[in-house]
């Protein structure tokens, strides 16, 4: 094999690396976390928020998708009944209209107990949900929420809440996101 | 003072819960330029730990770290 040969071999063989780092560099994780907002407990929505926010802070994108118990977190505090069919508006009475009415996983106790923690959390400075909801809109978290849970709970979209960077999707857009990030979680 | 550091703008975090510390941190380090110094005050001990993990993530450096009673003071480098 003469020089010229050799070199052609490792144009070649340049080439081919070249084109598998393409390959890696398309396939690899952005910085980025997808989180799915599946309860509407406010002590998980409360530690979704605190982890969203979080990790912008880190340097992340965050995308939140909302989907079943999740989605009355964002709705209007009026909430509207018009053009409901009976299921629709037992959903829409039976479920916390907005993020400041979703009560506590454990120790709600009729109400009183998700009352004491509002109250701890003030004292002790820790911001509210709502607060939380307003802080990731200015970070420019971005959110989705799953149509299907709309259409089954009979929610319309001019229930939700005003929020700058907010989609409606399904699983598809949450898997592509998911896909595509290096932290993935379910809330 | 040979050890005196030299900074730009100082945070008063006292009181604030998490994420609220590294949320503002990762704002006002935006607000500084390379090279420069931002001191931080805080209140929660959490930010221990999240201090320095959030100044690995985001390329930042620690220099200094000071207990001040319940508080905790950082110098943080911008790179």
């Amino acid at each position: 094999m003469d020089a010229e040969d050799k070199l052609k071999e490792l144009e070649k063989e340049i080439n081919a690396l070249k084109d598998t780092v393409v390959k890696f560099e398309k396939n690899a994780p952005e910085n980025k976390l997808a989180m799915v907002v599946f309860s509407g407990d406010l002590d998980k929505a409360l530690a979704a928020f605190i982890i969203a926010t979080g990790a912008v802070a880190m340097g992340m994108e965050v995308v939140m998708f909302f989907t079943f118990w999740g989605v009355p977190l964002l709705r209007k505090k009026e909430g509207t009944s018009k053009g409901k069919d009976f299921f629709g508006k037992m959903f829409g009475a039976m479920l916390p209209k907005g993020a400041s009415k979703a009560k506590l996983s454990k120790l709600d106790m009729g109400g009183m107990g998700t009352q004491m923690m509002k109250h701890l959390m003030k004292k002790k400075n820790v911001a509210s949900l709502d607060d939380m909801v307003s802080l990731a809109a200015e970070l420019e978290v971005k959110i989705y929420i799953c149509e299907m849970s709309m259409d089954l709970m009979g929610f319309s979209r001019s229930e939700i809440i005003d929020y700058p960077d907010l989609g409606f999707s399904g699983v598809a857009k949450f898997l592509e996101e998911a896909g595509t990030s290096k932290a993935q979680m379910f809330i | 003072m040979g050890d005196e550091i030299k900074t730009v703008k100082s945070l008063d975090l006292t009181g604030l819960a998490c994420p609220m510390p590294i949320v503002k941190v990762s704002k006002a380090i935006r607000e500084v330029n390379q090279g420069e110094v931002l001191e931080a005050l805080t209140s929660d001990s959490g930010a221990l730990a999240d201090f320095p993990a959030w100044a690995r993530t985001s390329g930042n450096e620690i220099l200094k770290t000071e207990a001040e009673g319940e508080n905790t003071r950082f110098f943080i480098k911008k790179n």
